[in-house]
């Protein structure tokens, strides 16, 4: 509704503020729901090993303004800092590590306020995590010590704070996402290519109407008129007389849209000046893609068919409006209406016209899902710009880690990784005759090895006989060795490209976690730098 | 081999990290070409080109400094705006105005102890072959096709097979939103820029009768007035693009033809994305790609590690952050018929009842040619020249001619060339076609 008001009352002229001017090349990617959603975050980072990867990352979230961060970092600058961490120079040599890379990121924008820690108030983590208000998100770096990191994990219990280890060495990293519960994104920003529903096979009466209307006497219309038929109109005329055609049924097989595409592309005039018609070479090109019977995208089945195991979650917007949506599509066999209309050939009135109506149904189905939202307990307190943009969205609406707030959860790590070893060794061995990529497992497997080892590092031995604890068979996999030595080459080191470039894909993935727009990695990404690709793995 | 052989004794400390890594060989290191014990010198004495202060620039000049070179140039022709700020980590508020290249350099010099940036401030163009071929090494952070293509044809025109310095391998980053590509080009041996040209084909353009008859989006408003309007109404001498005044015109031209056409959606910020076709950039991008560029400069200057583009091997890595992380790491085929390093002419599908002014237009659009000013010979004759005036008013009137008409045969070669691309010839033979 609110589109009505804004094409009918002009905008107020005025320039981007200050701060938009700033924002703008973020502005949009985000908008500025997304850059509110960043302003009022608080980012933890437990920062320990060679501490770049952290500070890379924080970058990267600092410059697009996060609204604030605080650094948990128990180490004191060395000269090894100084040749791969940008956040520090000689003059910090000997200080708390934490006090002087706070003071050096916060430089890049004086929008975010950033703290540290330990300092002489708080000493220690534990009373970090018992005085601060809740973090958004926290990210923590390995090698970690293990009680800092069961305590880490017990707060993202507590509160529900989506936990994000990262693992930075030689040329190696992964970096893995831990959810609190199933992540379900609206809006996911698909592709500008990605199919719209254009409801061809079931038209309303509004939109078979206009189209009646256009083309009722499609053979009497000059040459002008009938070259701007939009092509929607053009498809759903001849669907008609194919209906005609063939006992009210439409073309389903491949042949039979074959077929129909052959007819549309005939009944184009070609005795004008141009040699042919623009608009029916659109409705041609468009009827494979189109002539879609409406089918459940795999993003949303996965919403439909999600057991829930907390009643609160379970009551919340987005899933009171999933609800509604499912009603709405048992009933009516299709998604309601995204409203949005393609650009096609088409005079200005007629295609403003074509898109009204399109919006106006939108509408009512969205008016529909709405009134079975508020019919739900605690559906009137759903925000109704909330169901619109599921309306809108809903084909493309994701759910990330299904599977990790159910029961799945009481799995061990060890398992799961077992099991994971499992399936990649099976697709390793199917990759080779198709020259699919190799699975980046043995990179994680090698690095997680290493994980806890804080003071000294581990040698390509030690990391086997770690490896070959957890998942036994795995330290024989020659790919596996090979890892291992790489990452004892490292001897636990950063190389500051890896650390930068991991930096930023957990950059990436923060924003998308913090703003839930795009779709967030489900779960694990580990990245190859010798090879110089990455691999996302759900562990 | 102990790091503190190689180094003064301050510095060995310093760079613990990297030296466990270049100065020792791991398992998949070519034991042929590698020289732990030489690596962190042979690192201090290159010297390495940086294209570029922006945003991937800004990055790419940190991963140099904490890689352990030494000897660096960059060059920027571009001063440094507010909207830089939210990625281009060197520059502050108070730097608005300035240099691009002179802040970023005087900053990463001041940060990492021992390196030294020699910034300039003006175009790759202004520069000839000798200056390109001081450096080992040249890394670009661009966000112009042109540019790219310009370098491109530089470095691939100064190989000379006697001599094995004239070779200078081209890492090649861009970013646009979540997604990027990071490219290592060795010239005459992978595939080069012009060789995968058609990858990033131009966004195709909306037909000026749709502009000026029969608008449909808000886009379409935005452009008839910055093509039509403007042009009609003159309202400043000359179109500044980064003039609020000049944008906040167009904005209300747009807005006026929206509102005749009951067309929603015409905002100041997308009235300045289309006319300054802006792309969209964030830190988080810029920093995973040009920490992909570095990252095959560190292998290539130390061996410790295979780099993309030796042979047979990939040299291109496609990044995209959009859903999930995808990564495509591949190696584009190098083509016989490029204009810059192939050595065949390219066939071009042409319709023979076409005007040589359609011909001239067409290289605009073609996804592999993307010339803006082309110029036209055949064997023998000049067919449109673009300059000097005097030849441009000799040959303008073959423009409306056919190329049947200008006695063109199928199978003819004909040889474009255009100002952007001074030194490319590019060759094309004709195939005719029926419309």
């Amino acid at each position: 509704m609110t589109e009505i008001v804004m094409s009918q009352t002009p905008p107020i002229l005025h320039g981007p503020s200050e701060k938009e001017r700033k924002y703008d090349r973020q502005l949009r990617l985000w908008a500025a729901s997304g850059q509110a959603a960043l302003e009022s975050a608080n980012i933890l980072l437990l920062n320990s090993g060679a501490g770049t990867v952290g500070a890379e990352s924080l970058k990267n979230l600092v410059l697009p303004g996060i609204g604030r961060f605080a650094i948990y970092d128990e180490a004191e600058v060395s000269e090894a800092d100084l040749g791969v961490n940008f956040f520090l120079d000689d003059s910090c040599l000997g200080k708390p590590r934490s006090q002087s890379l706070t003071e050096l990121i916060t430089e890049l924008n004086p929008d975010v306020q950033g703290t540290w820690y330990p300092n002489e108030d708080v000493k220690t983590l534990d009373s970090l995590l018992s005085d601060s208000p809740v973090f958004t998100v926290i990210m923590y770096t390995h090698p970690i010590r293990p009680e800092q990191l069961s305590r880490i994990e017990a707060y993202g219990q507590q509160h529900k704070t989506p936990l994000v280890a990262i693992h930075s060495a030689g040329f190696y990293s992964y970096f893995q996402i831990n959810l609190p519960g199933a992540f379900p994104i609206v809006d996911t920003h698909p592709d500008e290519t990605a199919t719209t529903d254009l409801r061809l096979l079931t038209p309303w009466p509004e939109l078979v109407a206009f189209a009646d209307e256009l083309t009722r006497d499609i053979d009497g219309l000059d040459n002008y008129e009938h070259g701007h038929l939009p092509y929607v109109v053009i498809l759903l005329h001849y669907l008609e007389k194919w209906k005609a055609a063939h006992d009210g049924e439409y073309p389903a097989s491949y042949d039979e849209k074959i077929e129909f595409r052959k007819i549309v592309q005939d009944a184009a005039r070609t005795n004008n000046p141009e040699g042919g018609e623009e608009n029916f070479d659109e409705a041609a090109a468009a009827v494979l893609k189109t002539l879609v019977p409406p089918s459940l995208p795999s993003g949303l089945r996965k919403v439909f068919e999600y057991e829930h195991t907390d009643p609160v979650e379970q009551r919340s917007g987005f899933w009171l409006i999933a609800d509604a949506v499912k009603q709405f599509y048992d009933k009516h066999k299709c998604l309601p209406l995204s409203g949005k209309v393609p650009d096609m050939k088409a005079q200005s009135k007629v295609y403003i016209r074509l898109q009204n109506i399109y919006k106006d149904k939108a509408r009512k189905d969205a008016a529909e899902i709405l009134q079975t939202v508020q019919a739900a307990p605690g559906g009137e307190r759903v925000d109704p710009a909330e169901v619109d943009l599921f309306c809108k969205n809903a084909a493309f609406v994701k759910l990330i880690n299904a599977t990790g707030g159910g029961g799945d959860a009481k799995i061990s790590k060890a398992e799961r990784l077992r099991s994971a070893a499992a399936r990649e060794s099976v697709n390793h061995e199917t990759a080779a005759p198709t020259f699919s990529p190799l699975s980046l497992l043995p990179i994680y497997l090698a690095l997680q090895a290493t994980a806890h080892h804080v003071d000294s590092p581990a040698s390509a031995d030690k990391i086997l006989a770690a490896i070959a604890a957890q998942v036994p068979g795995a330290e024989k996999d020659e790919r596996v060795v090979q890892a291992a030595e790489e990452v004892a080459r490292a001897g636990g080191g950063e190389l500051h490209n890896i650390a930068a470039l991991t930096g930023g894909m957990v950059a990436q993935e923060m924003i998308k976690i913090i703003t839930k727009q795009y779709i967030p990695i489900d779960n694990t990404c580990v990245f190859d730098g010798i090879w110089s690709r990455a691999h996302v793995l759900e562990l | 081999m102990a790091s503190g052989e190689v180094h003064a004794a301050s510095e060995a400390a310093r760079w613990t990290y990297l030296d466990r890594v270049r100065t020792r060989p791991g398992p998949f290191t070519n034991l042929d070409s590698f020289n732990g014990s030489m690596v962190a010198q042979a690192m201090e004495n290159m010297k390495i080109l940086v294209i570029g202060a922006g945003g991937l620039g800004c990055e790419i000049l940190k991963n140099l400094a904490l890689s352990g070179f030494k000897d660096i140039h960059v060059i920027d022709m571009d001063t440094i705006d507010i909207s830089n700020l939210n990625r281009q980590f060197l520059f502050r508020q108070s730097d608005v105005g300035k240099s691009k290249a002179e802040v970023a350099a005087r900053f990463v010099e001041k940060r990492v102890k021992g390196v030294k940036i020699t910034p300039h401030n003006c175009k790759i163009q202004d520069f000839d072959e000798d200056f390109y071929m001081q450096f080992q090494l040249i890394v670009c952070g661009l966000d112009s096709i042109e540019a790219r293509r310009w370098i491109n044809a530089m470095v691939v025109n100064m190989v000379d097979e006697d001599n094995e310095d004239s070779y200078k391998p081209l890492i090649d980053g861009g970013t646009e939103g979540f997604k990027g590509q990071a490219r290592v080009i060795y010239p005459t041996v992978t595939s080069c820029i012009e060789c995968q040209l058609d990858m990033h084909a131009p966004r195709a353009a909306v037909p000026l009768c749709t502009l000026a008859s029969i608008p449909r989006q808000p886009e379409h408003c935005i452009e008839w007035a910055h093509v039509i309007a403007w042009d009609q109404e003159k309202p400043f001498p000359k179109l500044d693009k980064d003039d609020p005044e000049h944008i906040t015109w167009l904005y209300q031209k747009a807005l006026e033809r929206a509102q005749e056409f009951n067309i929603p959606g015409v905002t100041y910020s997308l009235t300045q994305g289309v006319v300054k076709n802006i792309i969209p950039a964030i830190a988080a991008t810029n920093s995973v790609i040009a920490a992909a560029c570095c990252n095959e400069v560190l292998k290539i200057a130390s061996n410790c590690a295979p780099p993309l583009g030796m042979p047979d091997a990939n040299n291109y890595m496609m990044y995209s952050g959009n859903d999930s992380i995808y990564t495509y790491t591949f190696q584009p085929e190098r083509k016989e018929d490029c204009p810059v390093c192939g050595n065949l002419a390219r066939d071009l599908p042409v319709d023979p009842a076409w005007t040589l002014r359609e011909l001239v237009e067409s290289f605009a659009a073609r996804p592999e040619a993307q010339l803006k000013t082309p110029s036209v010979r055949a064997e023998g004759k000049t067919l449109y020249m673009q300059s000097p005036p005097s030849l441009e008013a000799q040959t303008r009137r073959n423009l409306d001619k056919t190329l049947v008409e200008l006695g063109l045969e199928e199978g003819q070669e004909i040889a474009v060339s255009d100002p952007a691309f001074a030194t490319v010839i590019f060759r094309f033979k004709l195939k005719f076609k029926p419309s």
